[in-house]
């Protein structure tokens, strides 16, 4: 039960949803773009999410689409999370998402959805950080393609009427070897007391990272030190003297409890992958 | 924000219904339409009490507006009638209170369609989805194969 | 037996797969006004102002009701106001109601009611309230109403205290070459019924309140409303169709009482009150929490010779039914074993949490966790098998209870054979550490425990059978149906004893005060015996009156009479009879001339012989039989990670007579699943501000699909011979070994002692490092 109500609107185009959003804002509005709109609705409830004009952009093509053109794969941000993992066209994106919440709300979340989510976890876009997505963004300006690494910093730095519309990933990276686990603070339900994702790429180590830290995150200073020559310990010595802060302390883990976790995954995943 | 005349299809009928834009579809089937089988547990999405079929998918019906199921065929427990799975829960006391037992059979009925030859890690990822707070999952699970045994052909 | 033992289909099976089943909140005809509460947003916190003035501007709002001082309200001791005045004593506590014509509109006013608060320091564990100098959370403790074996202690926190005084300590601690002493401690956690907890009530212009509520005790809901509020009992009628889950959570008095002044506030229109599943985790009474202390002295047999323990239970703001639980915590505090000198000290504690209500197990899944781990490190200090020690003192017929009570064959439950039993099930003599390879082990975990039930010594329990014109019978009962299935067990219990068809018994699943008898409160694993026990005499009643018009029409003495499958007839000719149908209502002659009447079967039962408890020693008799059971729980435990699995869990159970196979099977693997989750997850997370900080199912985390384990259960059946056909009550016995046996069987696979829950990776880590630490 919301205790506000808003205008719905469901365009059918992207220029259509681009327009209406700059309509409803001169008109005094406060609009939302709304795929599967799982965190309007559980945190509208209790008064931490806010919209008076809801633009559900589920009916716009770009947004739903999933297939490979050239050597790219093209996953539209309003698929749910279980739309793609039935197809499986990412198995680490599929293995990642399979994680999120639950099987019957995944098949509500979106993928554009989880990665923009407020709840900092937004673990869909660990696979993407780690394959060096392009991600297609719709604005006021116009259609952009943007390496993941410039716009996701901690979260997606969306202008206001931007839309996340689809990523695209390459190839190479899709068929790369991977390792990823989510540990909870107890068996398999609940929010992530650390998600690694791990992939290897032209011999090389990428690995990222939700549950640590108050965002998402890939760590190249950490890559390099797992990366480099050494004892296994050395390596993942090193790369936990390297990441970013702060650390979660809360009712998932403590801080300390939390590096723990992390080193043990950090070194099974390099066994995985050596 | 006046409220909104839609048409749904529900449990094979066509239901005009006047709501908000904000109501939840399980607050549209329970205040509007009377269909009190989906049950609110947790309005959060997290129990799955409230779960029902959507184009032959389980919903969280607290997880999705009213409005979003324009088109779409909406079933909820009141819609099946004497199914294979809820004849296993009658025998395999697969219920005791009743509350979660709606949301189970839905995301159980559901799930016997779309994989008819599910395996112990496919039921697991989908009926870890719901909550019972009576039963031990073990009069569930034994529910479930009871159904899936008896589809498999000559099984 | 015919029907007794049998897995009979329940009674309420298809409307609840069919989802017509209906609860508190699916009844929704006519108009009725929405209530929703503005709660504390902290634990302890003075009220400086309330300001509704914008709230009172939404459209629809009827009524805001704040600030206003009611009757207190409380079972033990009445120290609660219903809507907070003055300070805020937990997180979650009401301090406004707003009643309006939908919930969106309540929800939008009782968000602009702008509360200021100034902080006051926390009590946030019984161990912090029990210390001198401590904050306060009632500054007026010696002016409460309350009952009279309630104890609070003016210028504390202590709400009462229970003490049990047995033996000779000195001769006890003397006769003792081993001892062990042990501190546990835990947070409280919650029920989390499914159904989330409501209540509707209206007032009718003659003065008529009807209320209807999801609610273990709606007998107790009417009486506490007439006399809280001085209204007359007679005026009340309390409606409970069945509930969506309960687990002691619903049998405490709350929404009943604020959806009564809501109506009230509008001039009896009705009202409805919902929780949220957040309201209903902080709000509504929780599972208590608890810190022990426990100290066994064992001779060098491993005989346990003396025993001290303390209690510090984590009531919460207000005592409620917290006090009856510290009662019940000290009746059977030593666990299932026999102890002859022996000094208990239970209390309960105010604190700044949420208040505790009953839990499953009322008090003995929380205690045997202390008890039972501390029995582990007795057994590992005198070198013993686990289960041999808990055998050689496990409680039996001739021993006596911590308040005196001589247990005999009947009244107490085999434990030994419990034992024996699961150590087969269990396959005890593999032995404890199984190594799967140099990461994982197989590591077991065992426990004892009993039970008896300390409900109030009046407690009635009442049936009425009525008849159909086919011959069929309409069973109504008191008894709640919270889920356990008891009214089908009643029905069964019917059916056996007239030898007739299940089918043809029809059970009346609602109840509501003002036409159904009376039974207590649905809790305690009460139903089966007391409502049975009622069955057995209605049925009795019934017999007499159909035989004496079936002894006049057949023309034979009513001792020649037999009754089976809805028929009166001869013993010696069973051609010769009569259908129930021909004489439920009278027979008719031929001619139309009629003898007999309406057949309305009566029958109730009350507990004999319970008492009050000795103030000094605790010397009484707090219950009527003590069932017994035996644990064991499996792990698969990562050695590197101290992360674990859940393989199998086992529960052998003193049952007196299985009823119904697969409900006591359903009953006992529910409660272990339940047990698992609180012993292995659940658990209230308090800020510094006594703030809960999971109050939601995706941070407060009941167990989920095939998280379980493989359940085995036993049942050992040594009849009970007062209850209805040999049975003991069973509904919380496969809980409350869990936290014992998880805990046991953790401590074994990590090689540290665990002291606290939830048994989380976590906490290995801690005592892993705690102990590494200690040895640099």
């Amino acid at each position: 039960m919301l205790p506000f109500d808003f205008d719905y609107f469901q365009p059918k185009s992207l220029k259509e949803a681009v327009e209406l959003f700059r309509y409803l804002e001169q008109q005094g509005k406060q609009p939302m773009f709304f795929s599967g709109g799982t965190e309007l609705i559980t945190l509208g409830r209790i008064d931490l999410a806010f919209s008076d004009a809801v633009i559900d952009i589920k009916n716009i093509p770009e947004c739903k689409v999933m297939q490979y053109s050239g050597d790219y794969l093209f996953i539209g941000g309003a698929l749910s999370l279980t739309q793609i993992e039935e197809a499986n066209p990412f198995p680490l994106l599929t293995k990642v998402a399979s994680e999120v919440a639950d099987h019957t709300a995944r098949g509500k979340i979106t993928l554009g959805g989880n990665i923009c989510a407020q709840i900092f976890y937004r673990e869909a876009v660990l696979p993407l950080l780690l394959a060096d997505s392009q991600l297609l963004i719709v604005g006021p300006e116009g259609v952009q393609t943007i390496h993941i690494n410039d716009i996701f910093q901690q979260q997606l730095k969306l202008k206001k009427g931007e839309l996340l519309v689809q990523t695209a990933t390459e190839r190479r990276f899709i068929e790369a070897p991977f390792f990823t686990v989510k540990r909870r603070q107890q068996w398999d339900t609940g929010y992530p007391l650390i998600t690694i994702a791990a992939l290897k790429i032209d011999q090389e180590f990428r690995v990222a990272i939700s549950g640590l830290c108050p965002f998402p995150f890939r760590s190249q200073e950490a890559e390099a030190y797992l990366n480099r020559q050494g004892s296994m310990e050395e390596r993942i010595d090193g790369a936990l003297s390297v990441l970013p802060k702060p650390i979660l302390d809360d009712v998932e883990g403590s801080a300390q409890y939390r590096l723990f976790v992390l080193r043990n995954l950090l070194y099974d995943a390099l066994v995985a992958l050596e | 924000m006046a409220s909104k005349t839609i048409t749904l299809h529900v449990n094979g009928e066509v239901r005009t219904i006047t709501v908000r834009a904000s109501d939840t579809l399980l607050f549209a089937l329970r205040g509007k339409l009377g269909l009190t089988g989906p049950k609110p547990g947790c309005l959060n999405g997290d129990c799955g009490a409230c779960t029902i079929n959507v184009d032959g998918w389980p919903m969280k019906s607290c997880l999705m507006l009213a409005v979003e199921a324009v088109g779409k065929e909406v079933v909820t427990i009141e819609g099946l009638h004497d199914t294979p799975i809820q004849r296993a829960f009658v025998e395999e006391f697969a219920f005791q209170c009743g509350y979660c037992t709606p949301g189970f059979i839905m995301n159980c009925h559901s799930l016997l369609k779309q994989h008819p030859d599910a395996d112990d890690r496919i039921i697991k990822e989908w009926l870890e989805s719901n909550i019972c707070r009576c039963t031990s999952y073990i009069e569930i699970e034994k529910a479930v194969k009871s159904v899936l045994r008896k589809e498999e052909p000559g099984g | 037996m015919e029907v007794i033992g049998k897995s009979v289909i329940r009674k309420d099976a298809a409307e609840k797969v069919t989802g017509r089943a209906k609860y508190t909140h699916d009844y929704q005809t006519g108009r009725i006004l929405s209530c929703k509460m503005v709660i504390s947003p902290y634990g302890h916190a003075k009220i400086i102002s309330i300001d509704t003035s914008n709230a009172q501007k939404v459209p629809g709002v009827r009524a805001i009701i704040a600030g206003k001082h009611y009757p207190l309200t409380g079972e033990a001791i009445r120290d609660r106001p219903p809507i907070a005045v003055e300070k805020v004593r937990y997180h979650g506590e009401p301090v406004a109601l707003v009643v309006a014509d939908t919930p969106g509109q309540a929800k939008t006013a009782a968000d602009l009611i702008k509360v200021q608060y100034e902080l006051l320091p926390v009590v946030n564990s019984p161990t912090q309230a029990f210390q001198k100098g401590a904050p306060l959370v009632h500054e007026h403790l010696g002016e409460y109403k309350k009952e009279e074996d309630s104890h609070p202690v003016p210028g504390t926190n202590i709400a009462t205290l229970y003490k049990i005084r047995k033996g000779q300590m000195d001769k006890g601690w003397a006769e003792s070459e081993t001892v062990v002493e042990a501190s546990f401690s835990f947070a409280p956690s919650d029920h989390a019924a499914m159904e989330t907890r409501c209540a509707t009530a209206e007032i009718k212009p003659d003065g008529t309140i009807i209320i209807m509520t999801s609610s273990q005790a709606p007998f107790m809901v009417k009486r506490l409303i007439a006399d809280y509020f001085g209204e007359d009992m007679g005026k009340i009628i309390v409606h409970t169709p069945l509930v969506g889950g309960a687990f002691g959570g619903k049998a405490s008095v709350q929404l009943e009482v604020l959806a009564y002044l809501a109506s009230k506030a509008v001039g009896g229109e009705p009202v409805k009150l919902l929780n949220s599943r957040e309201e209903d985790i902080i709000t509504s009474p929780c599972h208590i929490g608890l810190d022990a202390t426990v100290k066994f002295g064992a001779d060098r047999n491993g005989r346990i010779r003396a025993a001290e323990i303390r209690y510090l239970w984590d009531g919460g703001a207000y005592s409620d039914k917290a006090v009856d639980v510290t009662r019940s915590g000290a009746v059977d505090c030593t666990g299932p074993y026999d102890i002859e000198n022996l000094w208990c000290d239970s209390y309960c504690m105010y604190t700044n949490h949420p208040y505790a209500s009953p839990f499953r197990g009322f008090s003995h899944s929380e205690l045997s966790f202390a008890i039972e781990r501390t029995m582990d490190l007795l057994a590992q200090k005198l070198n013993m098998d686990p289960l041999e020690l808990r055998y050689i003192n496990a409680i039996k017929p001739g021993d006596t209870t911590p308040t005196r009570v001589k247990l005999n064959k009947s009244n107490v439950g085999n434990l030994r054979k419990c034992i024996d039993k699961l150590k087969e099930l269990f396959n005890w003599d593999e032995g404890i550490i199984k190594e799967v390879n140099k990461r994982y082990v197989r590591v077991k975990g065992v426990s004892c425990s009993w039970k008896t039930s300390t409900i109030d010594s009046d407690a009635p329990s009442g049936v009425i059978l009525t008849f159909n014109r086919d011959g069929s019978i309409n069973l109504m009962s008191g008894v709640v149906e919270i889920g356990t299935g008891t009214k089908t067990v009643l029905a069964q219990i019917l059916a056996e004893r007239l030898k007739m068809d299940v089918d043809n018994i029809h059970v009346r699943m609602e109840v509501d005060t003002q036409t159904t008898p009376e039974h207590w409160k649905t809790v305690a694993s009460r139903g089966t015996f007391m409502g049975g026990r009622a069955v057995l005499r209605a049925a009795e009643d019934v017999i007499q009156q159909l035989k004496e018009v079936a002894a006049c029409v057949l023309k034979a003495p009513k001792d020649d009479l037999e009754i089976a499958d809805s028929r009166v007839f001869l013993r010696d000719d069973p051609s010769i009879g009569l259908h129930f149908k021909d004489i439920g209502y009278g027979y008719k002659y031929p001619n139309g001339e009629t003898i007999g009447q309406q057949i309305i079967g009566r029958g109730s039962y009350i507990l004999r012989h319970l008492t009050h408890l000795d103030p000094e020693t605790g010397a009484g008799k707090p219950g009527p039989e003590w069932t017994v059971a035996a644990y064991g729980v499996e792990i698969e435990f990562d050695k590197r990670d101290y992360t674990y699995r859940l393989i199998k869990a086992c529960t052998v159970v003193d049952i007196g007579n299985v009823m119904n196979e697969k409900a006591a099977l359903g009953q006992v693997m529910g409660a272990m699943s339940m047990g698992l989750a609180f012993a292995g997850r659940e658990t209230f997370y308090f800020d510094e501000l006594g703030r809960v900080l999971n109050p939601q199912l995706r941070t407060y985390r009941p167990l989920r699909y095939g998280e379980n384990p493989q359940y085995v259960v036993g049942f050992v059946e040594t009849p009970q011979l007062d209850g209805p056909y040999g049975a003991r009550g069973v509904g919380e016995h496969g809980l409350m070994g869990m936290p014992g046996a998880l805990g046991n069987a953790l401590s074994n696979a990590a090689g540290v002692s665990l002291h606290h829950l939830p048994l989380i990776p976590e906490l290995v880590w801690r005592a892993k490092e705690a102990a590494k630490n200690a040895s640099i």
